[in-house]
């Protein structure tokens, strides 16, 4: 697919990521410490390789890389357990890793697309 | 103690090196305390840009051997939960040793308890993670004075 085309659709794809809330602008303030010294900053933080057994790690990184349907889910699932809700724990929960695996599709799908689209390819800073 | 937002991203050092009269500046040296090497990473990142010389530790244990070997910095960022030695932990530490470089504490939860103890500790500044630029910014300021 030509480069130019390529690069378009990863602004509209990234466009849509904050359209439908799963990042918000902490994302952003990632992307802006990338650099030509750093090239893939970005995709190195975000890559969602590592399954995080620790609940409060996953709620770190979520918050470092502005995940913003994880952090909200993140955020009920605690209230739920300091309340000893044991059912909204566990339904909170579910959502919780629901939301983890959708973003976590969207973004490895977002650096493959912005791998093939080459340099230059977060176009567009605007949220 | 300063707590919170610093103010928007587009306060950038930019603003700042393009005034004529403004004195020659130092460069400013970091260590970033933090178990986590996404974190660590990431803070490294953030005080580059904004031109610190940093290093990094993974716990409150090599934070203080650090300061035991002779190096000294301007700024310590600090996170609260690491293995070995915690934030506050190290903190004490750091502070009995005579360091009273400015120390801030970067944590997840910023809950009243844990940013009380941390100022019993000797910290100078608390921040809730995520650590971003913004943020750094004023210390910079203020680091420069």
């Amino acid at each position: 697919m030509e480069r130019n085309q390529l690069r378009r659709q990863l602004a509209v794809m990234r466009q849509s990521l904050f359209d439908q809330g799963f990042l918000d602008e902490q994302f952003i303030q990632l992307e802006e410490l990338q650099d030509d010294a750093n090239p893939n900053f970005v995709e190195e933080i975000v890559t969602l390789e590592k399954s995080p057994l620790d609940f409060n790690k996953l709620d770190s990184y979520m918050h470092h890389i502005g995940a913003k349907k994880v952090k909200a889910e993140s955020t009920h699932f605690r209230e739920y357990c300091k309340a000893g809700n044991a059912e909204g724990c566990l339904r909170t929960f579910q959502q919780l890793k629901k939301e983890y695996t959708t973003l976590k599709k969207k973004l490895e799908a977002y650096f493959q697309m912005a791998r093939q689209a080459g340099p230059k390819e977060i176009a567009g800073r605007s949220k | 103690m300063y707590l919170g937002e610093a103010g928007s991203s587009s306060n950038r050092m930019k603003s700042v090196e393009e005034k004529n009269d403004e004195p020659i500046r130092k460069t400013l040296s970091a260590l970033i305390v933090d178990d986590d090497a996404l974190i660590r990473k990431v803070h490294l990142t953030i005080l580059k840009s904004l031109g610190f010389v940093a290093q990094v530790a993974s716990n409150g244990k090599e934070a203080v051997d650090v300061f035991r070997s002779g190096a000294n910095f301007d700024i310590v960022f600090i996170d609260m939960d690491m293995p070995i030695m915690n934030g506050i932990e190290t903190t004490k530490a750091l502070r009995a040793m005579g360091v009273n470089c400015k120390i801030v504490a970067v944590t997840s939860r910023g809950t009243d308890v844990e940013m009380e103890d941390f100022v019993q500790a000797g910290v100078d500044f608390f921040h809730v993670k995520p650590l971003t630029v913004a943020k750094v910014i004023p210390f910079v300021e203020r680091l420069q004075k």
